[in-house]
């Protein structure tokens, strides 16, 4: 099945929820509401056409720029049956950070959620163990999210002026981020 | 030709040898070392191969790994500690008797390694006292086995009251060891 | 035979806590389990990972793309090539790079000679935690010849940071070649012991057999791939259903089990690694003519006479170097066939010089997670032959 076929088959039941659609490098890509994820993923996992009963991956993303949509879910589906690849994303605001967890579909979504809430601090509905996996438990922060460094600040041993990284000077190679 | 390795400074006479009792204990304890293996990542992998029967570890008298701190005399940190493993490492070394010493394995065990982050413990000896540090990532079997013989050099000519002395007690207050 | 696991649903009994914790000689890496057992069965478990979370995603976002590759070299640690090849594959799909035909089959040796190794380890470490040790011994001494192959094309042993975006940094060697015939001649007869030694002992197959098994369904949910997966019954490799470096020239079979119990699991790697075998073979015996590398002077180091004498391979030289080379804008996601499954990288990028958001699909973290479930009423010693026949490794388990 082509990805125009693939989208053309969901469209006969999604057509409003999804809210663009693309084919980066040849995935189909749909950026949907996520009210939309949990009826969406149980259609294409149970359609007798698309059969993606194989959650490949998911991941949070972090677009401090976009205003309103900060946060972003990504999920990657595979069927194997027609080897059809279909990722679907979601955005929602930072204020506002919660969706629908997966763990009642495909279990592989257990521990990938607790790592998103542990690296984003976006929280999942409906998980049965929401908690931080890999971070010590005791950490404040999330740590993925752009406007936090990536050295342990309260180390002695290296001196940030030979990396590049002085607060002091202008040279910043990711001034982007940095609030 | 046979190379013999040298004795300790010792006075000789027939049928008996009189040198000092460190000397005698440290050439016993730095042959007999039993090394307890804290593989980590990419560096225990190494480890293992320098275990095995091409860079064979067996001839500096470490045949029997010991898994458990309380038999062991050699802690070999291999690989990456990250903060969350630290007291972990601390309550292993805590557990060795005396005398015990510490071979820091890879430029992740020594200073952090590649990994500058906020999740990895800068080098080991933040949390516990190393005798050794050994380069390298990962460093080759050579470069591991150098650093068991410098380990035993260090064991041989260790002086008998070392443990008891106040500069080691300093150094484990230091590191807020009982 | 293996005792079969039994239902264990009421609190009946005396229970006590077994802490299989982070530093044990069985846990080959480091995780936390904690076993809630009934005499010798286990009752409920739950594991703690992280203990060697290095922060790759994080450190990804600061790093230009040539400096990615030795992050990769360390997830999986045992099969490295993989990882970096998988990596470079992925930032030439989104610059929208063709290599020539020789580097593909350049790498299909490589990668091969990878997977060897990675189930050399796991399968020597299945026998040792059932006791036999000669195993081990033996084929670390092969591994060996392996490591001598990788020393003659990068230069490293295990962390190999092997190959560069756009192809090889050199061709192979005359050495090389002479090295690899001899591996493809010797090797076969030297596993051949190693499988007299365990495949059809019945000692060895009286603890493995019905050692936990997994059914495909179970599978598929907990979203298994690789051998594990193929242990269950299911035939999914990411050679065949999404070929890429011309994998699809090739011709291998892909061994299924039936039941997904542990000698189901060791018997899937032993096959494999004589399917291996095979596929190097092939592409050594049709290795292409051609360069060792594609025509991408953004990201692939000019020869250093050029440098010195052509002001544009000079500038290039120093903007590969110092990682200011801007790449296209998109998103795109690649996977291969590592040796524990689909390595997945999903790669965003802003139009930048380093990624915006880097992701690993990491197969041992994702399957990880069904080993509760799998040894629940179960015997202590089956769950932890059961461990090491997942081939968890640690590196690939946190990133």
């Amino acid at each position: 099945m082509t990805n125009q076929e693939v989208l053309d088959h969901i469209r006969t039941k999604f057509a409003d929820s999804i809210l663009e659609f693309d084919e980066p490098y040849g995935m189909l890509t749909l950026i949907i509401n996520r009210d939309a994820l949990l009826p969406l993923v149980e259609f294409i996992k149970s359609d007798e056409l698309l059969q993606c009963t194989f959650m490949t991956d998911l991941c949070g993303m972090h677009h401090p720029e976009q205003k309103g949509r900060e946060l972003g879910m990504v999920y990657m589906f595979h069927g194997w049956v027609k080897n059809i690849r279909i990722r679907i994303k979601c955005f929602m605001a930072m204020e506002d950070p919660h969706i629908d967890s997966l763990c009642n579909i495909f279990k592989a979504a257990n521990w990938m959620e607790r790592e998103t809430y542990d690296f984003y601090g976006i929280k999942f509905k409906g998980h049965p163990d929401l908690r931080r996996i890999l971070n010590m438990d005791e950490m404040d922060y999330h740590p993925m999210l752009k406007q936090y460094k990536l050295e342990d600040g309260t180390r002695t041993d290296k001196d940030d002026r030979f990396f590049g990284r002085d607060g002091n000077s202008n040279v910043e190679f990711d001034q982007r981020y940095i609030k | 030709m046979v190379k013999v390795a040298n004795a300790p400074d010792g006075f000789e006479g027939p049928g008996f040898f009189a040198t000092g009792v460190d000397k005698i204990i440290g050439l016993a304890r730095a042959n007999s070392l039993w090394p307890l293996p804290f593989a980590t990542s990419c560096c225990g992998i190494e480890f293992m191969a320098t275990m095995g029967s091409n860079y064979d570890l067996a001839r500096f008298g470490m045949e029997r790994m010991s898994f458990s701190p309380r038999q062991a005399d050699v802690l070999l940190v291999a690989g990456t500690i990250a903060k969350k493993l630290g007291p972990v490492l601390k309550q292993v070394y805590d557990q060795m008797a005396e005398p015990r010493w510490v071979i820091a394995i890879g430029a992740c065990a020594s200073s952090g390694g590649i990994f500058d982050t906020y999740s990895v413990l800068q080098g080991i000896d933040k949390v516990i006292p190393v005798d050794i540090y050994v380069p390298g990532c990962p460093p080759r079997p050579e470069q591991i086995i150098d650093g068991i013989i410098k380990l035993q050099e260090l064991v041989k000519n260790e002086s008998g009251n070392r443990r008891n002395s106040p500069e080691y007690k300093a150094l484990k207050d230091s590191y807020q060891i009982s | 035979m293996s005792t079969n696991p039994i239902e264990i649903d009421t609190l009946e009994g005396e229970f006590s806590t077994l802490n299989l914790g982070p530093t044990h000689p069985a846990t080959h890496g480091i995780f936390q389990n904690i076993l809630t057992m009934n005499g010798e069965r286990i009752y409920h478990s739950e594991q703690t990972v992280g203990y060697i979370h290095r922060a790759f995603e994080k450190i990804a976002e600061h790093r230009p793309f040539n400096q990615i590759t030795p992050l990769t070299d360390r997830l999986n640690y045992c099969s490295s090539p993989i990882n970096n090849l998988g990596w470079h594959m992925t930032v030439e799909k989104l610059i929208g790079c063709t290599v020539p035909k020789r580097v593909d089959y350049m790498r299909v040796i490589i990668m091969e000679l990878a997977r060897i190794a990675d189930h050399l380890v796991c399968n020597t470490v299945i026998a040792v935690d059932t006791g036999a040790l000669t195993g081990f011994t033996y084929m670390f001494q092969e591994r060996e010849k392996i490591y001598e192959l990788y020393e003659e094309v990068c230069g490293a042993r295990l962390t190999t940071n092997i190959g560069r975006i756009g192809g090889f940094e050199r061709d192979f060697t005359p050495v090389f070649h002479q090295k690899l015939k001899k591996f493809l001649a010797e090797f076969p007869k030297k596993f051949q012991e190693f499988c007299d030694l365990t495949e059809r002992n019945r000692v060895f197959m009286d603890r493995v057999i019905n050692a936990c098994p997994f059914d495909a369904e179970r599978s598929m949910n907990y979203g298994f791939t690789g051998p594990n997966l193929r242990a269950a019954g299911v035939d999914y490799d990411v050679r065949v259903m999404n070929p890429y470096s011309s994998y699809q020239d090739f011709d291998f079979i892909i061994p299924i089990g039936t039941s997904g119990d542990t000698y189901d699991r060791f018997m899937v790697r032993q096959q494999e690694i004589w399917e291996s075998i095979k596929i190097i073979n092939q592409a050594y015996n049709n290795l292409p003519e051609g360069n060792y590398h594609a025509d991408v002077p953004e990201f692939y180091l000019p020869p250093k006479d050029d440098v010195y004498n052509n002001m544009e391979a000079l500038i290039y030289h120093f903007k590969i170097v110092m990682g200011e080379t801007d790449v296209p804008k998109g998103e795109v996601y690649h996977s291969v066939e590592g040796g524990n499954g689909e390595v997945g990288y999903y790669l965003v990028s802003d139009g930048g010089r380093k990624p915006f958001r880097l992701h690993f699909r990491r197969p041992c973290f994702i399957y990880y997670q069904a080993y509760p479930e799998m040894i629940k009423g179960c015997l202590l010693s089956d769950a932890v032959v059961t461990l090491s026949s997942l081939n968890v490794i640690a590196g690939e388990l946190d990133a």
